[in-house]
């Protein structure tokens, strides 16, 4: 079959049914066409068929036959494809990048149609690809500006270009699909199709008989568990005898592309028992309830508590009390990128390359797993098309593993989206309970929170939700009395992980709409009451930790003043009344950064080579936030050299020193102090060497380096064993202290700080909830790069409104991106983003974390602003517009 | 296993004769449904077939070829009667699925939220299949049974929709989803309306995604005919609707909706005649 490729003719040989997609990347190295779903619902790999943008995944590949086929690789040559990538690397149009070649593809159709197009013009052209990192609106912007101009690279404060920008843009960035060598075998899980049941093997022989190889629990060498807390490591490989939850793997089969694809899953033999399953943790908590894991009695897995105070006692002294109870449920990380990567054996030692969060981690859960030695594997990170949290849980890594070891190939995976939704960590469900108890004048003086979290069938990162909700639930206001109880609870549903926020997305709707309550019933500006209890510096948190300096919130909210007012305006003027109505909201959040009292150091490697070259090692995992970037911004900046003559390294478990995991919204902090150290050292020992003042302007040329008249001749430095004329090896841990039984400590050396105001307008007979705009203030403590931070928040608010309003994972029901929906183009309105800088001791420059405060506010603002709008308080989310229309025509039942 | 690429219907035809092949016009459907499962059988590729594509007049009768894809039906220039059409087509999934999808597809499918289905019952749509037994027509509803089953034989392909002459009719469509793009309908409605002197003297109503397959509103229809457009609308009356409560809505919320997506919508077209 022939046809014109990117403009040059081509000839392949697909299958019957084979997906245009799949020949272009597998047969035409076509790498720059993405895969997010494979079933046209993410638009990730749009390509032109003569001129016509479509989903090449759904395209057979047969009707390609004497067409032109474009993809975004050959569409950089033309004048829109020039100018487009121009404006995506000045707008930070791509995140993660996986999304950014459909985007592409999909902009230059729309370009040369309409080459000054409105922003519904993008959005209707743009509407068929899914992001779930801009939030879009960077996407909006660069598509309509016809004359980009990015701004020059520079250190900490410049709102620079991503460093890896154009990579991602031009589709040449290789993520956990684009990586494995030629001719690899595939691996296939097979998994539990029941939230419960035993299981028996049939004849495995009669698979191997087809040429495949069978792996499952008797092929674990060593311990077939795998978890992300010591103490809680608990889910299998591969299920023994009973699966746990719907999508648990029990084998899996290896072998020629082609075998497996022709092997159906469904003919593998083995025989289900199924069994009675808990799909809530009401019944989980049911006396005489099925133990998910015999050893954690009534199925509470664990348990979190900060008290301080007498809580009870001052619920019974406060003027008022408002309480009410609040429900979330499953939601999916649903990163464009499913799990992907593969494995090989090189010179006796195991390489994975897949796409990670935390490649230290991998690293040491791998050794475990394959009974190995730590020095004997390498974690090879590739881009990471979004992650969340869910990429910091093993998922392909044990698999891809065990079907190199056993056949001496190297051996791919890349789940299907279905596999993906079925089998990875979502957001804990939640069903909340809290009291707050304040004075006549809106002062709060007592909270009282009880949260109920559905940790699914393993634990993942369950315990760090029960332990940070606590700590977080007060939100950040001073409470003098308080008790926070969080209980992890066990039921068949998938495991409940790590997912932006930790829980405490859930703790903030419950809290912040209460708060509105209290605003209503006391007859305060909802405004007006957040910030009279907002915290300052010298108070005490709900922990007893006192920060003296940094505590950014009461900015936040002032900022927020002239949005609110102009809107409370505007909406006055609309009137009461009627069919449409609008409401304005806001809500706080705050977050602290790092591990919860527990270490979680990083380190930074730098050196210059004899020829002048400036390398950073830098591990910490870029996700699409900008680590990359923003690390190297401030090595740059405390070394004193231009950022873009810097060389990047790693991440890679041979060649980066372990800069931690990418989350708990540690990497600016933490590995950006690691940098800055690094940056120091190294400019202290040029500087000692020049025999200048610590702070002269260095120069770097090739083979030297000059300052003051001075000059340092690199060649003539003895290399160092890293073969550097000059290295450094620089690591930070946050400083924080236990919390003892009450959850009194210094659980993080700092919080970052953020407020969110909502305008929304809802249509009252249908239930439908448009959001109009959003003012967000970040407070992070020094902006390292502006446009980061507005692309986080940006971001972040997407991810808070699809939790609001639409995103539910129901197993079973919502497996794919066609029923499990997250927000489009079309869902995002206007975002303002007011940077706070209220300089942290503790953060380099001054600086704080902010991945996972960006969407903390966002779902109770935009609650509260439908509360404003139609006087209805929900207490669950997500608000599906057939929820909201039962609770305005429905007498109220709380 | 094979993918028949024919350029001729009489090929086509015999090869759906022959059995064992399954027909895949856009794909947006197919694969999908496909899924990673291995494929068994051969595929008959219909979209190299010229004379299944495009849209003509013949007499008192439109003529849409099986494989007019989403984006031909929204750019064509066709009178004001095919307005809802093509507004459904402006709203299939997203800019790549209207390139790729078809109508026939769409219909072939049934899915009962397959928005092409009350635009084309509003505009009184035929089916016209074709095998190497002969040619027949079937009304829509009548050629749609229920949930992904429709009356066409193994061997037949679907080669138009026939669709008499709307006239002087406004139309319109609207759809209700959770979110602004690629979304499948909670549900949608469709109407044709006939306008003279100051009343609505034809009302042709469709709703879709509120039972098994997409139905008329013959009650209503009835009770629109002769309404004077200077009157508040009569209350839709839904009863032989038989919503589902899925992941999308319940029940409940189906029938409240569409009683407000058709009054929107008549009360627009109304609007829309009179000026
Ligand atoms: C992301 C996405 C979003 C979507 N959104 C919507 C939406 O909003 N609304 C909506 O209604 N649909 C939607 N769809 C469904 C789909 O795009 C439409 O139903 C489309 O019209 C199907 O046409 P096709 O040519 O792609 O069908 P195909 O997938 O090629 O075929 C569909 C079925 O019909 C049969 N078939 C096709 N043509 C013929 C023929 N001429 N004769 C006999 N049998 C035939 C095939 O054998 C197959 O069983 C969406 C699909 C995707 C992937
Ligand atoms: S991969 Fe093709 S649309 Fe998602
Ligand atoms: S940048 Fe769009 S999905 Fe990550």
């Amino acid at each position: 079959m022939d046809f014109i490729l990117n403009g040059a003719p081509v000839s392949a040989d697909p299958t019957p049914g084979e997906r245009l997609s799949q020949t272009l990347r597998d047969r035409l190295s076509a790498s720059e066409v993405k895969v997010g779903c494979n079933a046209g619902d993410c638009g990730a790999c749009t390509v032109l068929v003569d001129g016509l943008p479509v989903c090449a995944c759904i395209t057979p590949a047969h009707q390609a036959r004497g067409k032109r086929v474009d993809t975004v690789k050959g569409l950089l040559q033309t004048p829109e494809g020039q100018r487009l990538v121009a404006s995506f690397q000045a707008h930070q149009a791509a995140q993660c990048g996986i999304c950014t070649p459909g985007m592409m593809v999909a902009a230059v159709a729309l370009l040369r149609a309409v080459p000054a197009p409105s922003v519904v013009q993008v959005q209707d052209a743009l509407g068929g690809v899914l992001c779930r990192c801009t939030g879009y609106r960077k996407i909006i912007d660069a598509v309509m500006d016809a004359t980009p101009a990015a701004i020059a690279p520079g250190g900490v404060g410049t709102a620079m270009a991503r460093l890896d920008g154009l990579a991602k843009i031009t589709g040449a960035e290789a993520y956990g699909d684009d990586v494995a060598p030629l001719g690899a075998w595939v691996v296939k899980v097979i998994r539990s199709p029941h939230a419960r049941a035993d299981f028996a093997f049939g004849d495995l022989q009669a698979v191997a008989a087809l040429g495949l190889t069978v792996l499952t629990a008797a092929d674990v060498p060593g311990r077939n568990a795998f978890g992300v807390i010591p103490a809680y490591v608990d889910q299998p490989i591969f299920a023994q005898r009973q699966t746990r939850f719907r999508g648990e793997a029990v084998a899996a089969i290896v072998g020629e592309a082609a075998v497996v694809a022709a092997f159906d899953p469904e003919d593998f033999p083995v025989d289900w028992t199924p069994l009675p399953a808990l799909t809530s943790p009401a019944e989980a908590l049911a006396p005489g309830a099925p133990l998910v894991h015999p050893d954690r009695a009534g199925n509470v897995m664990c348990r979190g508590r900060v008290r301080r105070g007498d809580v009870a006692a001052a619920l019974e002294t406060a003027d008022i009390v408002v309480e009410g109870r609040f429900q979330t449920g499953f939601v999916e990380h649903a990163a464009i990128e499913p799990e992907a990567g593969f494995a090989q054996q090189v010179g006796g030692r195991l390489e994975i390359h897949a796409c990670t969060q935390a490649p230290g981690m991998d690293l040491e859960s791998m050794a475990e797993i394959l009974g190995m030695d730590r020095a004997d594997i390498r974690i090879v990170p590739t881009a990471v098309g979004g992650g969340f949290g869910t990429k910091l849980d093993l998922s392909v890594q044990p698999y891809v593993a065990l079907a190199a070891l056993k056949t001496g190939r190297p051996c791919r995976i890349t789940y299907s989206r279905s596999c993906s939704m079925q089998s990875t960590t979502k957001r804990h469900p939640s069903a909340i309970h809290m009291q707050i108890g304040a004075t006549r004048d809106g002062q709060l003086t007592a909270m009282r929170f009880d949260g109920d979290f559905d940790t699914g069938a393993y634990a993942s990162w369950g315990p760090t939700v029960a332990n940070r909700v606590p700590v977080h639930a007060s939100g950040p206001y001073l409470v003098p009395h308080y008790l926070a109880e969080t209980r992890a609870i066990h039921t068949n549903g998938p495991p409940s992980g790590a997912f932006r926020g930790f829980g405490v997305p859930q703790s903030a709707f419950a809290l912040e709409s209460l708060l509105e309550d209290l605003a209503a019933r006391l007859g305060i500006d909802p405004l007006e009451l957040r910030l009279r209890n907002a915290l300052r510096n010298g108070d005490a948190t709900v922990c007893g930790q006192v920060f003296d300096q940094g505590v950014g919130i009461g900015a936040c909210l002032r900022a927020l003043r002239p949005a609110y007012d102009l809107a409370r305006v505007e909406i006055a003027a609309l009137g009461a009344g009627g069919r449409f109505r609008r409401g304005v909201g806001v809500a706080s959040g705050w977050y602290g950064c790092g591990n919860t009292s527990l270490p979680n150091p990083s380190t930074i490697r730098a050196g210059i080579r004899p020829d002048g070259a400036l390398v950073l090692h830098q591990g910490a995992m870029d996700i699409g936030q900008g680590a990359n970037t923003v690390i190297a911004q401030i090595f740059a900046t405390a070394l004193g050299a231009p950022v873009d003559c810097l060389v990047l390294i790693g991440p890679d478990t041979d060649l980066t020193p372990d800069a931690g995991k990418t989350s708990a919204s540690r990497q600016t902090f933490v590995t950006g102090n690691a940098a800055l150290r690094a940056g120091l050292a190294l400019r202290a020992a040029l500087t000692t060497r020049l025999n200048v003042a610590p702070d002269a302007a260095l120069t770097f040329l090739p083979g030297q380096v000059r300052a003051g008249g001075q000059s340092l001749s690199l060649a003539a430095l003895p290399p160092d064993r890293f073969g550097y004329a000059l290295s450094t090896e620089q690591s930070y841990d946050p400083p924080t202290r236990p919390l003892d039984a009450d959850g009194q400590g210094a659980p993080y050396a700092q919080f970052g700080y953020a407020a969110h105001l909502a305008v929304v307008e809802v249509d009252t007979a249908l239930g439908l909830v448009r959001p109009l705009r959003f003012t967000a203030a970040h407070d992070v403590g020094r902006a390292i790069n502006p446009l980061l931070v507005e692309g986080q928040v940006q971001g972040g608010i997407a991810q808070g409104l699809g939790m609001a309003l639409m995103e539910e994972y129901i197993p079973g029901r919502t497996e794919n991106l066609h029923d499990y929906l997250i927000p489009t183009i079309g869902d995002l309105p206007p975002i303002e983003t007011l940077i706070i800088e209220e300089p942290d001791a503790h953060g380099p420059l001054g600086a704080k974390g902010l991945g996972e405060h960006v969407l903390i506010p966002t779902a109770p603002a935009i609650v509260n602003a439908i509360r404003d709008a139609t006087g209805v308080a929900l207490h669950r989310l997500p608000v599906t517009p057939a929820r909201l229309r039962a609770a305005l025509t429905e007498p109220r039942h709380d | 296993m094979t993918c028949l690429q024919v350029t001729k219907l009489q090929d086509a035809l015999q090869a759906l004769a022959g059995g064992g092949v399954t027909v895949i016009a856009g794909g947006t459907d197919w694969f999908p449904a496909q899924g990673d499962r291995p494929i068994r059988g051969g595929l008959l590729d219909i979209t190299g077939l010229g004379a299944l594509s495009g849209i003509s007049r013949q007499g008192t009768e439109w003529r849409i070829g099986a494989t007019t894809t989403w984006s031909a039906l929204a750019a064509a220039n066709l009178p004001p009667g095919f307005d809802g059409l093509r507004a459904a087509a402006r709203q299939v999934g997203s800019v790549q699925v209207q390139n790729a999808g078809t109508i026939a597809g769409n219909i072939c499918n049934a899915s009962p939220a397959a928005d092409g289905v009350p635009p084309l019952l509003a505009l009184l749509a035929r089916v016209e299949l074709a095998s190497v037994r002969g040619t027949r027509h079937l009304a829509l509803a009548d050629f749609l049974l229920g949930p992904r089953r429709t009356a066409r034989a193994p061997d037949e392909l679907v080669t138009a929709l026939i669709l008499p002459d709307p006239g002087a009719a406004v139309s319109g469509f609207a759809k209700l989803g959770a979110r602004r793009y690629l979304v499948i309908s909670i549900a949608m409605v469709a109407a044709n309306l006939t306008l003279h002197q100051g009343r609505i003297t034809a009302a042709r109503i469709a709703v879709g995604a509120c039972a098994p397959v997409a139905m008329r509103l013959p009650a209503w229809e009835a009770a629109l005919e002769g309404h004077p457009l200077s009157q508040p609308l009569p209350v839709p009356d839904l009863q032989t609707l038989a919503p589902l409560t899925d992941v999308r809505a319940t029940a409940a919320y189906r029938r409240a909706a569409v009683a407000t997506l058709l009054t929107d919508l008549v009360t627009d077209l109304i609007a829309k005649g009179a000026s």
